[in-house]
């Protein structure tokens, strides 16, 4: 009783891999916990980190995570690729319950725990410093939001150790995931890790849409923000609209598994249908959700690294808002192969296909950015051109599928799976990446690595290739996606090179951390002192590289679309930047613990919820609440930065831009 | 002279493709998968038409509009241009008016349950997935079949399809659509197969750990040879009945082809009507079916 259904007998001793693998994990953490401790680095991450609530700290701890949770997924994905690779008239190396986990959770962590913080921590970063603001709008409800997100992460990683996570697919299709016919622990790990770092994410979205609907710079006008605050709205919205969907869909598989309800059961009139349209009700707004901060992000790198403003804002806002309102209404192409019939499958066709005017503007948009432009080919603009060739493919293939009658052929076969790898991986994954190679510099105030930067993003461009066009190939042959093992001949050869395309990932995945570690060591000699590396046109690349905690020491005064453009080309122009502005004291939010003791809580309630170990779901609980009741009665909110620490910080700013603009040598316009 | 060597390189890069086997959705053997496919590459050839120019565009901009290039004219201003946008806009737009109409049409030609012409009068299969097989009806003749299909090749086939408990989608790659099997619920599927011969057959959607095992032929043979495959199996083999079928329902993959000499009449309704109760799920497991059940081997 007191450990509910949880007995030395969840942890898989006669399975070598995942002991082995979390064996591994476990010296790694002890590892890095007993340098932080024993090294005296606790106090420090303890002050600036875990109780930061300053949205650019909480930002890269979003981003951090998303490189852990995205080398994880891909250690998934290389076991897959390989185990297809060599069962071929074989059971391979990897039996079906342990395989069935293994793309499962592939699936939930690239979506939830990589792809999602990833492009949560970008907008964390750079959406207040764009907005010309210095923090957004609920500081530690942020920081709640990012904790809640790694308790999620951490449930899934847990499930590797101790029990099983869930055999079903990434999104868990009952009647399989009903207690009749997944009876283990699996479906809870994910059930619960989703809904805690659910409410994670939707407080996000609650957050940024308030952020960007109150509070920008004076004078910055909706049609003067920069495209990455407007895809980052309209993701936001998104948020707002599809997660409650997703909540309220999990709670209801959540209730059949534990109370005996009958909402998606065989039995009792329950109804699996009603769960493909509501977790594709979200499903589907997610997919934008990823992928629109990307849109963003190439918006910026593209502007910036052709040295033009964006072609067609106006254009653009309009597409971007396009989008996120007809994400809405397409998700029943995800199931086609029903049999809802001719009316409401053309139907749902042609509002999906509709969706590729939105991003087919976008892409002539960007592709007109460059015309006329001058463009350097510096690490982010790269991963940009990828994008730009790649996505059009990945695009293509999607409206392919929205055509019901070839949906028909392909649904769920591994071209669907190369479909939505191409627009995933050449979407979102590239944007990141870009995102975060553009940013770094000031986020830490030194550039990253050019030449290893380069590297990694060939080898992650030719190996995707390698990788996914083999998988269009055998979608094509008839191959369906998650099998164990097959007898097709002409199957295998095209899984042994995607196999292979897999080895050129993994070599850029390697590459990218190289890059990391390089341009860590160096970063004296990558130092940027002027803030503005690429030559920038938004109002992040006005704040000292790292920014300080308020960001500005003067909210910066916008008088058009490229506000930190007009301002340097004024300087630029009179050979002298504006007048020193009068300081004034700064109040900032503290720091606040409130979002990781809430996760901790949470944690402890999620895995014993998973455990069925009431005593302890009911403390966790409790913790969680009370935690928030704390929280609510403090009574200092906010300390104060005096002006003459403003004035100091702004002035060494000011110095370094002033030597930038001595030096500059280009055109004078 | 060019075009056929231009064919000749097209053909020959289609044969590399397929790897010279008859296999997967390019290379169908009925009506069905010959409209489905023809209604895939018509709109793949439709959107390769703007997606290449748009993709050569891409690196041929970026590589002119390079820095280094010195004979590159630099525009700063041009931010907006009336025309511009009228054609950005106008092209996906044109595109997907096109693709529309051809969606449209062929939801409603190809829908999966509406009646293939023909002048031969077509055969009744009632389909069941089961954890993890495939059990084939035969309503007219009165006897089934686990994992093997049989039907008269050039006769319509209309399909009635359910499960027995968790979702699977019957998938023979070369006749053309597939459809979801549901517990509780009936599908229907119209399909054909013009020419003699095997064809591989699965389930397209994942339904637990006996999945890969799910395979089934299918097999189109003349209808002299079907009427023999049916007196044969009328001769033969165990009955269908309500116990036999709650025994089927079990748990069970790569389970060899059998069939059933006869067949309880409505069986299939039985089941669609959950008169039988659904398959049971993992019946056991170690180290205990709560916390690690373990596939059948």
């Amino acid at each position: 009783m007191l450990f509910g259904k949880l007995s030395l007998h969840a942890i898989p001793f006669n399975q070598p891999i995942p002991m082995v693998a979390s064996g591994i994990v476990v010296i790694i953490i002890i590892g890095v916990v007993s340098w932080i401790v024993l090294g005296g680095h606790l106090p420090y991450l303890w002050r600036e980190w875990i109780t930061s609530v300053d949205h650019k700290r909480i930002g890269v701890m979003y981003c951090l995570l998303a490189l852990v949770m995205l080398i994880r997924g891909f250690a998934d994905a290389v076991m897959m690729r390989s185990q297809q690779a060599v069962a071929f008239h074989s059971v391979g190396y990897l039996p079906p319950e342990h395989y069935n986990q293994i793309f499962s959770a592939h699936g939930t962590i690239m979506i939830f725990f990589g792809a999602m913080p990833f492009v949560i921590g970008l907008m964390n970063f750079a959406v207040p410093l764009q907005l010309g603001v210095r923090d957004v709008a609920f500081p530690t409800l942020n920081s709640v939001s990012f904790w809640l997100t790694a308790t999620g992460a951490l449930l899934v990683n847990i499930s590797l150790l101790v029990g099983e996570f869930a055999r079903t697919g990434w999104l868990p299709y009952p009647p399989l995931s009903e207690i009749t016919y997944s009876p283990g622990v699996g479906v809870d790990y994910y059930l619960w890790a989703i809904q805690i770092s659910g409410v994670g994410t939707l407080l996000t979205g609650v957050n940024f849409v308030t952020t960007i609907l109150k509070m920008r710079a004076p004078g910055m006008g909706y049609l003067r923000m920069p495209m990455f605050c407007w895809t980052a709205l309209a993701s936001n919205l998104l948020i707002v609209a599809a997660f409650p969907v997703l909540t309220a869909t999990l709670a209801m598989l959540t209730l059949d598994r534990y109370l005996g309800f009958h909402f998606f059961t065989n039995a009792a009139g329950g109804n699996m249908m009603m769960f493909m349209n509501l977790i594709w009700a979200w499903g589907h707004p997610e997919v934008y959700i990823l992928v629109l901060p990307p849109f963003g992000i190439f918006s910026e790198v593209i502007s910036t690294f052709s040295s033009k403003p964006l072609f067609g804002y106006r254009s653009m806002v309009v597409a971007t808002l396009f989008i996120c309102l007809v994400s809405f209404m397409v998700w029943l192409h995800h199931f086609f192969t029903m049999g809802a019939g001719g009316d409401v499958n053309a139907v749902f066709g042609i509002a999906t296909s509709i969706i590729a005017v939105g991003t087919g503007v976008k892409v002539y948009n960007w592709l007109f950015t460059m015309y006329g432009g001058r463009v350097r080919f510096s690490v982010p603009m790269l991963w940009a051109l990828g994008f730009l060739v790649t996505f059009t493919i990945g695009g293509m293939t999607g409206v392919l599928l929205a055509v019901p009658p070839a949906d028909f052929l392909l649904h769920n076969s591994l071209f669907l799976v190369a479909h939505f790898h191409n627009v995933i991986i050449a979407g979102v994954l590239f944007g990141a990446f870009a995102g975060m190679e553009y940013w770094f510099p000031k986020a830490f105030g030194f550039r990253l690595d050019e030449w290893w930067g380069k590297a990694a993003f060939w080898f992650a461009l030719a190996g995707f290739y390698v990788t996914f066009i083999p998988l269009y190939v055998v979608g094509l042959l008839g191959m369906t996606r998650r099998l164990q093992h097959y007898d097709v001949a002409a199957w295998y050869p095209w899984l042994i090179a995607s196999a292979v395309g897999i080895v050129i990932l993994a070599i850029g995945a390697v590459c990218q951390i190289v890059q990391l570690v390089v341009s860590i060591r160096r970063r004296e000699e990558l130092n940027d002192a002027t803030g503005d590396p690429w030559d920038g046109r938004s109002l992040e690349w006005a704040t000292p590289s790292p920014p300080p905690a308020f960001n500005f020491a003067v909210l910066p005064q916008v008088q058009d679309e490229e506000a930190y453009w007009t301002i340097k080309q004024t300087a630029r122009e009179q050979a002298r930047l504006r007048p020193e502005p009068e300081y004034r004291p700064i109040e900032m939010p503290r720091n606040s613990p409130t979002g990781f003791i809430c996760a901790f809580f949470a944690t402890l309630m999620g895995f014993a919820l998973i455990w069925h170990i009431w005593w302890l779901v009911g403390f966790g609980a409790v913790g969680a609440f009370a935690t928030f009741v704390a929280f609510a009665w403090r009574d200092e909110e906010e300390y104060e930065i005096p002006a003459e620490e403003v004035a100091r910080i702004d002035r060494a700013n000011r110095s370094a831009r002033r030597e930038a603009l001595m030096t500059y040598t280009g055109p004078r316009l | 002279m060019r075009f056929a060597s231009l064919r000749n390189v097209a053909v020959f890069g289609c044969a590399l493709l397929l790897s010279g086997c008859d296999f997967g959705v390019l290379t169908p053997a009925g009506p069905v998968g010959s409209a489905d496919a023809t209604i895939m590459l018509d709109s793949l050839a439709i959107m390769l038409a703007i997606v290449i120019p748009t993709i050569v565009a891409v690196l041929a901009f970026a590589w002119w509009f390079r820095e280094s290039n010195v004979h590159a004219r630099y525009m700063p201003d041009f931010v907006y241009s009336g025309r511009v946008e009228f054609v950005v806009w106008s092209i996906p737009i044109l595109v997907i008016m096109f693709l529309g109409g051809i969606i449209w049409i062929g939801s409603h030609e190809l829908d999966p349950y509406r009646p293939l012409r023909s002048i031969i009068k077509p055969m009744d299969v009632q389909v069941v997935s089961l954890d993890w097989k495939w059990l084939f009806i035969y309503p007219q003749e009165g006897v089934a079949s686990v994992n093997d299909l049989v039907v008269p090749a050039g006769t319509p086939v209309h399909f009635y399809l359910t499960s027995s408990s968790v979702m699977n989608a019957f998938f023979v790659p070369r006749l053309g659509s597939m459809i979801y099997t549901m517990n509780g619920m009936v599908t229907q599927l119209h399909l054909e197969a013009s020419r003699v011969g095997d064809y591989l057959g699965e389930s397209a959607h994942f339904s637990g750990d006996g999945f890969p095992g799910m395979k089934f032929t299918v097999h189109a043979v003349s209808p002299a040879a079907y009427g023999e495959w049916v007196r044969a199996a009328k001769s033969r083999g165990p009955v269908l009945n309500p116990q036999t079928y709650l025994a089927l329902e079990q748990q069970s993959s790569n389970v060899p082809p059998m069939t059933y000499r006869s067949v309880t009449p409505n069986l299939f309704h039985q089941i669609a009507i959950q008169a039988l109760p659904p398959g049971p799920g993992p019946q056991h497991g170690e180290p205990g079916p709560q916390v690690r059940p373990v596939a059948e081997k």
